[in-house]
């Protein structure tokens, strides 16, 4: 194997280990997990009964609903990998390994990748499972779904949350204090200016101009489009996502490596902080 | 191949006309906020960590650096294990710049500290199976290569699925000596591997460095403030005081040096204090960074 081939190996070896020691902590944490999905999905139904007090038809009750169900939905998915990526270090300080895993012959990029990978194939299993809880308690009415489509957009703006999470992730790292709650003021930032429960054109228009460089804008518009009229992957959507994606990912790598030249230079880089 | 047996690649691959560590006027500061500064001002007081440190340590030897708390040891172990960033001076292992070929050095160093450090939840197997995927391990390889380090610590092979919080102290330092030997690193760094343990314990981690010594293609750095597990293990022993590395030779020479029985003495006639004595607030604050 040349050397590029055994160092590519190890590098995803070193990721596989970060998706593994998730796999095992979850299983842990099992029961947990449980809990804190009962209470994801009680605050899903605190925003969609919102939609019984508008004294709508029918019709309309339901296509709201689901509209607001699937900005829950993805303000949930967002919650995990945020809360992934930007826990990447507060965790492991807490636990006390942060040393060891910094010391470790793997690139960062292989590191808050795999904490980014399991965040996904976590998240999207939740989200699939609070969408249809939350629909089935309700009785949502979705004849004309296209599910493939809004998994299929899903799974592409989840790139460009990892991305954005990597620049989230180095917060801990600056602040081991306060570092982590400022991971989910970002998270929030981000949906407010998405349409999270609203579409877009009802903001001001300087914030309808941010809201074109938050990914969560394309999938939640795409999302919503595949759900509520069955519409399939759509171009506008998809190609915003993949260029946040391509941009997002080396600047959240660029962020961390400079917040960890930081950590190192002023003794951060420990479990103590 | 044995667990404690350095693979021959990883072993081959350094450099073998330089020494395993040198160290060059090595300098850290910390900076912490000066106790008179206003709410809003920046203001910082310099807590020299290291100063100006010198020392070489060649292929295979054990070298022991004593030193109380808050008098540099952590600091010079987490500066070669590329976990700071200096503030003059260079490090070298094997070689390599601490700094600059951080990546490099990562693959031949690996470290045992004074608290074992594990995701407490998960058991030995799993948190060290963990570990050796980062330095490229695969499943097929630590299915047989984790329970043969295990059983090498002493650690009982029904407990290997135990999670690490219902472990003793001692049990989980064994899991820490095998987490650093499963990576067969060419450089050891151990920072108070047996700070804490019962005397038992204590006696049981000693023998295992000796025993690593004997088998592994390894040079080790030991700092410890156990002048008495210092003496048993190293070949030359270093005196790190409030930053300042006093001498580092053979225990023989440092007793020839200063007239005295002992390295306690030693301690007291190089530095005029005692080595229990209580450490100023200076020295606490070098302990809590470094």
């Amino acid at each position: 194997m040349s050397a590029i081939g055994a160092t590519m190996r190890s590098e995803l070896i070193g990721l596989g280990g970060i998706v593994e020691r998730n796999v095992y902590l979850t299983k842990r944490y099992f029961l947990w997990d449980v809990a804190f999905m009962f209470w994801t999905i009680a605050n899903t139904l605190t925003i969609v009964f919102i939609s019984r007090s508008v004294h709508l038809t029918r019709a309309a009750e339901n296509t709201l609903a689901t509209r607001l169900l699937v900005g829950a939905v993805i303000w949930a998915f967002l919650g995990i990998i945020f809360e992934f990526m930007t826990e990447t270090v507060a965790w492991e300080r807490w636990e006390g390994t942060i040393e060891y895993t910094f010391m470790a012959p793997i690139s960062r990029v292989m590191h808050l990748g795999g904490q980014g990978a399991f965040a996904v194939l976590y998240g999207l299993i939740r989200a699939t499972i609070l969408f249809f809880a939350v629909a089935l308690f309700l009785g949502l009415h979705m004849p004309h779904a296209n599910y493939g489509a809004a998994f299929a957009l899903l799974a592409i703006a989840s790139l460009s949350f990892i991305g954005i999470g990597m620049m989230t992730s180095v917060l801990p790292l600056v602040s081991p204090e306060k570092g982590a709650q400022l991971g989910f003021v970002a998270q929030g930032l981000m949906l407010v200016v998405s349409g999270v429960y609203y579409p877009v054109s009802v903001m001001p228009h300087w914030m309808q101009l941010i809201s074109k460089l938050s990914p969560a804008t394309y999938a939640l518009r795409g999302d919503r489009a595949s759900i509520v009229d069955g519409t399939g992957l759509v171009w506008a959507d998809v190609w915003p996502l993949l260029i946040i994606a391509v941009a997002a990912t080396p600047i959240g790598l660029a962020i961390f490596h400079r917040g960890e030249v930081h950590a190192k230079k002023h003794g951060k880089l420990k479990r103590s902080g | 191949m044995s667990a404690l047996a350095a693979p021959k690649s990883l072993s081959m691959s350094v450099r073998r006309d330089v020494p395993a560590v040198e160290v060059d006027h090595l300098t850290k500061v910390f900076r912490r906020r000066a106790k008179d500064a206003g709410m809003f001002s920046r203001r910082r007081r310099r807590m020299p960590a290291l100063k100006d440190v010198t020392f070489t340590i060649a292929r295979g030897e054990c070298v022991a650096i004593l030193g109380q708390n808050g008098s540099g040891k952590s600091t010079l172990v987490r500066l070669l294990s590329t976990l700071l960033i200096d503030d003059g001076g260079s490090a070298r292992v094997f070689g390599n710049d601490v700094v600059r070929d951080s990546r490099t050095i990562r693959r031949l160093v690996n470290r045992v500290s004074v608290e074992a450090s594990f995701f407490k939840k998960m058991s030995a197997e799993e948190n060290l199976s963990y570990a050796a995927r980062f330095y490229g391990m695969p499943p097929s390889v630590t299915r047989t290569a984790v329970p043969e380090i295990l059983a090498k610590v002493g650690f009982p092979p029904d407990r290997r699925g135990e999670s690490m919080q219902s472990l003793s102290r001692g049990m989980q330092q064994k899991v820490a000596l095998a987490r650093a030997l499963l990576t067969s690193p060419v450089l050891l760094l151990l920072d108070e591997p047996t700070t804490g343990l019962d005397p038992r314990s204590k006696l049981e981690v000693q023998e295992f460095v000796r025993e690593v010594r004997q088998t592994h293609d390894a040079t080790i750095l030991l700092c410890t403030h156990d002048m008495v597990e210092a003496e048993a293990l190293a070949d030359r022993v270093g005196l790190l005081d409030r930053g300042e590395l006093l001498f580092l030779e053979p225990v023989a020479d440092v007793k020839r040096r200063y007239g005295v029985e002992t390295l306690e003495e030693a301690f007291f006639a190089a530095t005029g204090r005692t080595f229990e004595e209580e450490h100023d607030e200076d020295d606490e604050y070098r302990e809590v960074f470094g």
